[in-house]
């Protein structure tokens, strides 16, 4: 069983994100990345499900330079090698660009059987890429799992929904994505940290990935950012210590605000 | 009048709240057509037509509703190609935005997820950044739009909802990841967190899995949904579905009480757009009370219990 895990570095989420005000883009430069959180979690499925059924795990991230940082993570993890997709001319590529120049990266890896990756990145919160990528490659599209059951050919996952789960079977190959429900991601040792010093990292640029530049890009993609603005900051409001009578308090301002 | 198709968000038919909102906000831009995958239209039919929906189209069937995703993107690009309207409003849930994501790729158009506001040329307003950045933005082709619940207030204006069949044959592509179960887990009783006006969330302050009670108790006098903080969630309190913030959902309910709840950046990031915010914590630090509206320093165990008792008194 192959795995490629597609992971993307995103803002700290203890940082306050920006847009750069010059091209409405999100300020990578002057935060630290991290790896998107739920994206370690489909680095551990991967390895998981490499440990119980052998094969590879190969990391795929599409990002400026600095993604290596995130790269190394992975591969410390326990992934055994990497893909980076980094060339300015993506600079500005929002969803639908970024799986297409995803599809065409994991054109140039060989044999892969499963793709995995996490629900939603936290910046741009979309939750979209995996169900596009499903549809670039024409493969099943078994997203939300909460759990992932490999049998031969056959994936079987738990798809997270509004009441429970559905359980969704498809045959490899298949694109999966993971929530934070399915497993618990392992922190990296200090022989993998060093380990992954060594493993093979193959950095792709647009052409060497045959990426059609009219798709990406801020000019290639098909949506854009017209304007923003910081939200006004929310009025202070009142705040009473509880003397014996907070609940009382609460409820007359619930009361004076027609909620009850 | 442009032509704005409104695929139809429902359960086993019935269509949720944001279908009528997604129907009212079409109303005011063009000619809304609603267009309806999956089991059980019957249920539908007079909903669609109250909200205002000028044409109906109808893919129904089990080969629609048991495989994943797919087969909704494929309605909707062949009607996009058929029809051509002027946009596509699909609702911003998890699976609505997977169909509107499969759609933007069949029909090479841009997506935009999470509007709380559309405008003239299907400008989108988007709170990004967990709410601290208001984003206008624009898409290309014929514009995808996922249209956030609880954003526009429903309108009910007559409409001839004219049923039209989807001639269509699914292809074997839409039919490659096949449910072959559907578990339901929670009992239903408590309106749906992203469409709530109303939510109550507990967090760490709780202490325990035994506690939420008192927050499902304070849901109830309400009729509200129950909301979680992430520490709760990992805790195994609560259920992570109904986990608020940077990794879980995103409400905007009328109300938000944060119980027991810090306020870190990431829980913030998933309520902070909330009209009104409410907050009962023992720290008066809590940065929970830098966004509320009205808060209670005191200890969760006293307040709550003397709150919900006071709402039934007035609520007589
Ligand atoms: C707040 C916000 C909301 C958005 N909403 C939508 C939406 O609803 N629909 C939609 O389709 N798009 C959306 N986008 C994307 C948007 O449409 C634009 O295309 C644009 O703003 C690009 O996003 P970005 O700021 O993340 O650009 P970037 O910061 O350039 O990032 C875009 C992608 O390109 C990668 N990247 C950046 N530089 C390089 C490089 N040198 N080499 C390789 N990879 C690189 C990044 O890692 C990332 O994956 C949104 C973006 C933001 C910031
Ligand atoms: N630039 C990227 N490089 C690699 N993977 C990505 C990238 N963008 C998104 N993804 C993957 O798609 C998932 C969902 O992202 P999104 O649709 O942006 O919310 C993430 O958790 C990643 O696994």
């Amino acid at each position: 069983m192959n795995i490629v895990v597609c992971v993307k570095q995103v803002p700290d989420t203890w940082a306050e994100k920006k847009l750069d005000p010059t091209d409405k883009t999100v300020d990578r430069a002057s935060v630290d990345g991290v790896m998107n959180e739920i994206d370690e979690y489909a680095v551990e499925e991967a390895l998981r499900l490499k440990e119980a059924h052998g094969g590879e795990v190969t990391v795929l991230t599409m990002g400026p330079a600095k993604a290596v940082e995130t790269i190394r993570k992975a591969l410390s993890m326990g992934a055994d090698k990497a893909v980076h997709v980094s060339d300015d001319a993506l600079h500005g590529t929002d969803a639908l660009g970024t799986s297409h120049a995803l599809a065409k990266a994991l054109g140039t890896i060989e044999g892969w059987d499963l793709v995995i990756a996490g629900s939603e990145s936290t910046d741009a919160r979309m939750s979209v890429v995996p169900a596009m990528l499903a549809e670039q490659l024409g493969v099943p599209q078994l997203t939300m799992a909460r759990k992932v059951t490999v049998d031969g050919s056959t994936v079987r996952i738990e798809r997270q929904t509004e009441t429970g789960y559905d359980v969704v079977e498809a045959s490899t190959p298949a694109v999966v994505s993971v929530v934070e429900k399915i497993n618990e991601p392992r922190y990296p040792s200090f022989k993998g940290i060093m380990a992954a010093k060594s493993k093979p990292l193959t950095t792709l640029t647009v052409a060497d990935a045959g990426i059609d530049t009219s798709l990406v890009g801020l000019a290639g993609s098909k949506s854009e950012v017209v304007e923003f603005a910081a939200r006004p900051p929310r009025e202070s409001g009142t705040i009473v210590k509880d003397e014996g009578d907070g609940g009382t308090k609460l409820a007359e301002f619930l009361q004076s605000q027609k909620f009850i | 009048m442009a032509e704005i198709l409104v695929l139809v968000e429902h359960a086993d038919g019935t269509p949720k709240k944001v279908t009528l909102e997604m129907l009212t906000k079409a109303r005011a831009l063009g000619e809304p057509s609603a267009v309806f995958v999956g089991r059980n239209y019957a249920a539908a039919k007079e909903r669609l037509a109250e909200y205002g929906a000028q044409k109906v189209y109808v893919a129904e069937g089990d080969e629609y509703a048991d495989h994943v995703v797919a087969p909704a993107a494929e309605v909707l690009a062949h009607l996009v190609a058929e029809k051509s309207p002027a946009a596509v409003f699909v609702a911003s849930s998890a699976e609505g935005k997977e169909i509107a994501a499969r759609t933007a790729v069949k029909t090479s158009s841009g997506v935009l997820t999470d509007a709380v506001d559309v405008a003239e040329g299907f400008v989108a307003t988007q709170n990004v950044f967990g709410g601290a950045t208001v984003v206008q933005s624009r898409a290309q082709g014929t514009p995808i739009v996922c249209l956030r619940p609880n954003s526009t207030a429903p309108v009910a204006e007559a409409g001839p909802a004219a049923e039209e069949q989807v001639s269509l044959t699914l292809s074997d592509s839409a039919k490659l990841a096949k449910v072959v179960d559907r578990v339901v887990e929670e009992k239903g009783g408590r309106p749906d967190l992203t469409e709530a006006s109303i939510v109550v969330s507990g967090g760490r302050g709780l202490g325990g899995a035994e506690h939420f009670a008192l927050i499902e108790g304070l849901a109830d006098s309400l009729g509200a949904a129950v909301g979680a903080s992430r520490a709760a969630t990992d805790a195994g309190w609560y259920p992570h579905q109904n986990q608020v913030g940077q990794t879980g959902k995103t409400v905007s309910p009328q109300l938000y009480m944060a119980i027991g709840i810090s306020g870190a950046i990431q829980h913030r990031a998933g309520m902070q757009t909330s009209k009104t915010i409410v907050a009962v914590n023992k720290d008066p630090e809590a940065p929970i009370f830098s966004i509320a509206d009205f808060g209670v320093v005191g200890d969760l165990f006293n307040v709550v219990p003397q709150l919900t008792e006071e709402i039934a008194k007035r609520k007589g």
